[in-house]
């Protein structure tokens, strides 16, 4: 019984055993590490598989590459095989070229004699080989380090002027009773119901007569209004006692001070969650940069990843180069901050 | 590229003035694969050396891009100078006409099928786009299986029921997974369709879509799918207007037969390699014949650039009789060129079984039917392309039956036609 | 955790931004001198409220003047007057309950999608967040990293997560793999109606949970552990706990879950687009799908037709969501 109750607080067996519910809750953790970075980890080995690898069934955890041999007389690495059955079994050969259902091949150690082998005979030998050409071809095709600017530039700009503004709007509808602000509250959470993507055309419009097409501020600027920001952070700014700011006002504080010296400091754990937010979701943008931005040079790594879907031609080897190298930097970035990521958003989620 | 870091405040206000950048910059956007949309630029570099000062810069992009910023940015005013395009109909409002700045009776010598294509009307004189590639659609097969399994390779003229039964006892034979597969595509559809007999144009030369032999190919089309003769992950596992195809089963060597169409060659030389030989079989015959879908791209001006004489003196240059050979060896295409069809292109370092596949597609063009073509230089033709492929997966799927989905697809013309007149 | 403004980093930016500070502030006094203090709550909402217009009112009115036109082209003056006509095909049907008989049957396909998708995923959502949150609230080695481990998929682009669980799932993907090395056939997983939007579901939960989890964690580190002792004393089950103390002291956050999750799966959108393109035939097409793809990534696009779906659509959601504040109208005023 008391171990029951125990799982559901938080205190384990007082004698330090392990009793069932620890067993099921590691496993069920571990079960979630699986399920979370099993198709990562995958994809990851799939991004350095030559394409052939790639479509391998059934497919291997690691990359593989068929080992070759160089031989004198021929320019070019001969593949290897092992004959496993017929008149040449258990020899291994490599292979000059293969026609129809015969292939040529020859043994490297006598290269002047030509062998005729069935093509079901051999089996070709392959080792862990990580085929680095896809990140290559990738690195070579695109001004990535352009892409990543851009991305960079579009987040951080964004997520910039969202917090300004965002913060200030908050201030606004939860420290001050004016005419209008249930009104402007409702319209607040009203524009929350339409997600960006059904007003994409009147959207363009408007960004096109202020003349911000092909220009990151035409992503840039229409980003920065979200109203999940400024919802968010009302409702923060709502626990912070009004005492505080009679305080200030007492002290002759302008308005602007107060929110600038008391309110943004005592709001930082909810603006930092903001800020959290504002970074994925503009680093991961698509649909709207795909509109706005068309000049390759203010791609951004999610545009530059779906250029290389082609109109009856999918590159899957270069895709998922690719999108491992979209994923890295975010990724990287969370394994460095993941405890304030995790902790902001505990701490203020539940406000 | 030309371009380097620059600093972000720089690099912020320079992009507010975009506008007024180089003065003889052509934007020109590329869905192509890289190494095409490089071809293209070869020979418009050739006119940026003939004419100092000019700049044309290449924006590779998604084919997403092209279907649906494209229009959209056009509609604003705004977007490259040149652009690949593949939906006449939808963009043909904004095309450049470049006529007065180029030899016409050249143009109409050399590309006048595929002029009226890219015409907003059908008594315009306008050269609004050069075909830049031509395409047709039809089938590949891996004759190693063939060979394998002893199944003789239908004879050139067999109809769709002789080569399922072909594919099948392939498959069967030699333990392949699928017997066939076609590109999730209305394009795709048509070319089978026409040649089973569907006309898709009525008589008085009408948009129709649906008649007895559509009808009875869609079924057969949806019956193929259900009992596993066609590869059911292709058409069966995504929604919508969705893309899909089938070339990585074929190139693994999974596939038997592939209905897909030219361009697909220069990847399977490049893929398949020495794994298995492949060969081009075109399309089945039936009662309209066996022809496939022409199909490729065009590149074409916009009327908002700034400067049209640059964007047709562009074009021009690829358009030239040897500049246009040149590029359709390197772009590994079908030339859309009346002379240089006429003279054959000697592709540039390909292997006999592909060079053998090009040659085999260009017989192909001449066995197309004219509702074909007619389809593909159709106004709305994308819509019909459209309503086709969403309503046969539905089929497919088993939310309705192949004669509903057909009946819907007659609703569906009728509601788009009102709507779009 | 380290406040962001407080540091000697944040020191000097304070001190780079004091002039700074000094001009942005003159509006507000003046505001204040003339109009008195209530006023100048118009100036903190001046920059938020000219972005919402900008980019929110002018085109969600553009949106509502499309709605009443017809035709294919995109601007908005070319475009001829259609009165009603959108709003009465869209909703003009012989039987509700059978989108087949409905003139616009997609949408209501997608609408019908729509209302069992959110359904089961805010079900599966909350359920999976609340166990791992109750999980992670134990004393648990190692907690800080178990805690981002579910957190890592909601920094992952739609496109990648889409991507990736494709790519597992395909009829070559490793998970058939593995069920034919187990001996068991494999499955048609994308092309089966009810696996794929099974696994549509399952998609959006995997990579959305990890957020939720923190939410619900931090209200039950909100509950204090008194409570829970007493109900120790007590000797109540541990069901009765839970049903009786855990789950009535978590409501606030439970709510505020709810509502979020209930939003965003509505508003469900590029990882489902992504992953099956709706498909097979319409199974997991989402009502933003049909509206995207019948006002945009389509031909015919109608721009008239998928305006007036997404005001539609809109209006459900005002009235939903109007509907949960109005019976929680406390927890909103804070």
């Amino acid at each position: 019984m008391a171990n029951a109750i125990a799982f559901l607080t938080r205190t384990r067996g007082r004698n330090g055993r392990w009793d069932w519910t620890d067993w099921v809750s590691y496993g069920y953790l571990m079960f979630g590490v699986f399920i979370i970075f099993g198709p990562i980890l995958w994809l990851m080995m799939s991004s350095f598989k030559t394409e052939a690898d790639i479509y391998r069934y059934p497919p291997k955890f690691l990359p593989h590459v068929q080992e070759t041999v160089m031989v004198d007389g021929y320019d070019d690495p001969l593949p290897l095989y092992s004959i496993v059955s017929g008149e040449h079994k258990g020899r291994t050969l490599a292979q000059l070229r293969r026609v129809g259902l015969v292939a040529q091949m020859i043994d490297p150690r006598n290269p002047d004699e030509r062998l005729k082998v069935n093509i079901s005979d051999r089996e070709a030998i392959e080792s862990v080989g990580f085929a680095f050409g896809n990140y290559t071809e990738v690195f070579e095709r695109f001004t990535l380090l352009r892409y990543f600017y851009n991305s960079t530039f579009i987040t951080l700009v964004t997520t910039a002027i969202a917090l300004i503004a965002n913060s200030m709007a908050a201030f606004a509808l939860s420290k001050y009773q004016f005419r209008g602000r249930t009104a402007i509250l409702m319209v607040v959470i009203g524009t929350l119901m339409i997600p960006q993507t059904v007003v994409l055309v009147p959207l363009f419009m408007v960004v096109r007569e202020l003349g911000l097409v092909n220009n990151l501020w035409g992503v840039i600027i229409p980003s920065a209004a979200t109203p999940t920001g400024v919802f968010l952070l009302r409702q923060y700014m709502l626990t912070i006692p009004d005492e505080i700011l009679d305080a200030a006002r007492m002290d002759k504080a302008s308005e602007w001070k107060i929110f600038w010296r008391i309110i943004l400091p005592l709001s930082a754990p909810a603006i930092a969650v903001l800020a959290i937010l504002s970074i994925i979701w503009r680093w991961n943008d698509f649909l709207w940069p795909l509109i706005v931005l068309s000049e390759n040079e203010q791609f951004t790594l999610q545009l530059a990843l779906n250029s290389l879907q082609g109109e009856s031609i999918i590159e899957w080897s270069y895709l998922l180069a690719m999108t491992v190298l979209t994923l890295l930097p975010v990724t990287v970035v969370f394994m460095f901050l993941q405890k304030y990521i995790t902790t902001g958003i505990a701490s203020t989620g539940g406000k | 590229m030309h371009l380097k870091m620059k600093t972000a405040i720089s690099a912020a206000a320079l992009s507010l003035v975009a506008g007024a950048a180089s003065a003889q910059e052509i934007r020109f956007m590329c869905h192509a694969q890289q190494f095409q949309c490089d071809a293209m630029m070869e020979q418009f570099e050739k006119y940026e050396a003939a004419n100092p000062g000019v700049d044309v810069v290449l924006d590779k992009v998604s084919y997403q891009t092209i279907l649906e910023s494209l229009p959209i940015q056009l509609a604003g005013g705004e977007g490259p100078d040149i652009s690949t395009v593949t939906d006449y109909g939808g963009l043909s409002q904004y095309f450049l006409d470049i006529s007065p700045y180029v030899d016409t009776a050249y143009w109409e010598e050399n590309f006048g099928t595929f002029l009226p294509w890219s015409r907003s009307n059908p008594d315009s004189t306008a050269i609004n786009s050069i075909q830049s590639e031509l395409a047709v659609t039809g089938a590949f097969i891996n004759r190693t299986l063939f060979d394998q399994a002893g199944v003789a390779v239908p004879a050139e003229g067999s109809d769709w029921d002789t080569w399922v039964a072909a594919a099948r006892e392939v498959a069967e034979k030699t333990d392949t997974p699928y017997a066939m597969a076609i590109d999730r595509s209305g394009h795709r559809l048509a070319g089978p369709a026409i040649a089973y007999g569907a006309k898709y144009f009525d008589e008085n030369g009408d948009i129709m879509l649906v008649d007895d032999h559509f009808s009875e190919f869609v079924e057969k089309f949806v019956g193929w799918h259900l009992d596993g003769t066609f590869a059911q992950d292709v058409w069966g596992a995504v929604g919508g207007a969705s893309y899909r195809e089938a070339g990585p089963e074929f190139i693994n060597g999974n596939l038997v037969y592939y209905f897909s169409g030219s361009w697909q060659v220069g990847r399977f030389e490049q893929e398949i390699g020495d794994l298995f030989d492949w060969q081009v079989v075109g399309s089945p015959c039936g009662d309209g014949g066996c022809t496939g879908m022409p199909g490729g791209a065009g590149i074409a001006g916009f009327n908002h650039t700034k400067h049209p004489e640059i964007v047709a003196g562009v074009l021009d240059t690829l358009a030239q009789e040897d500049n246009y050979a040149e590029y359709s060896a390197k772009a590994l295409y079908i030339p859309g060129h009346a002379a240089v069809a006429a003279k054959g292109v000697s592709y540039e370092g390909l292997s006999p079984l592909a060079t053998k596949a090009l040659q085999d597609w260009g017989g192909e063009v001449a066995k197309l039917e004219s509702p074909a073509v007619k389809l593909q230089g159709y106004f709305h033709n994308r819509t019909v392309f459209n309503i086709s492929l969403t309503r046969t997966s539905q089929a497919i799927a088993g939310e309705m039956t192949a004669a509903e989905a057909v009946e819907k697809m007659k609703e569906d013309l009728e509601k788009a036609m009102a709507e779009l007149k | 955790m380290q406040m962001p403004f407080r540091g000697s980093w944040g020191g000097f930016m304070l001190s780079v931004l004091t002039p700074l500070m000094k001009i942005v502030e003159i509006p507000f006094v003046l505001v204040q001198k003339f109009f008195g203090v209530r006023r100048v709550a118009w100036v903190f909402l001046a920059p938020n409220l000219i972005l919402f217009a900008l980019f929110a009112f002018i085109p969600i009115y553009l949106n509502f003047a499309y709605s009443f036109t017809s035709g294919g082209n995109i601007l908005l003056e070319d475009r001829p007057d259609a009165g009603w006509e959108n709003f009465r095909t869209l909703t003009a049907c012989d039987n509700y309950l059978d989108p087949n008989s409905c003139e616009r049957d997609v949408f209501w396909r997608a609408l019908f999608n729509t209302v069992w998708f959110v359904t089961l995923q805010v079900a599966f959502m909350v359920g999976f967040s609340l166990v791992t949150a109750i999980i992670l609230n134990r004393e648990i080695r190692a907690r800080g990293f178990f805690r981002s481990v579910f957190f890592f998929p909601v920094m992952l682009s739609p496109v990648v997560i889409a991507l990736t669980w494709k790519w597992i799932l395909q009829r070559h993907g490793i998970l058939n793999a593995s069920l034919d090395a187990m001996g068991y056939e494999p499955v048609w997983w994308l092309v089966d109606r009810q696996w794929a939007f099974a696994w549509s579901v399952f998609l959006t939960v995997w990579a959305h949970m990890g957020f939720y989890t923190l939410i619900l964690l931090a209200g039950l580190q909100a509950i204090p552990r008194d409570v829970y002792d007493a109900a120790l004393m007590d000797r109540a089950s541990p069901w009765r706990t839970f049903r009786h103390i855990t789950l009535p002291l978590l409501s606030p956050t439970m709510l505020v879950v709810l509502v979020l999750a209930g939003i965003k799966g509505v508003q469900t959108f590029d990882e489902v687009y992504a992953f099956t393109g709706g498909g097979p035939g319409s199974a997991t097409t989402l009502i933003i799908q049909y509206i995207y793809e019948t006002g945009f990534g389509g031909a015919p696009r109608l721009f008239g037709l998928a305006a007036a779906a997404s005001i539609l659509i809109a209006g459900l959601l005002v009235i939903l969501t109007g509907l949960q504040f109005w019976a929680n109208r406390r927890n909103v005023d804070g």
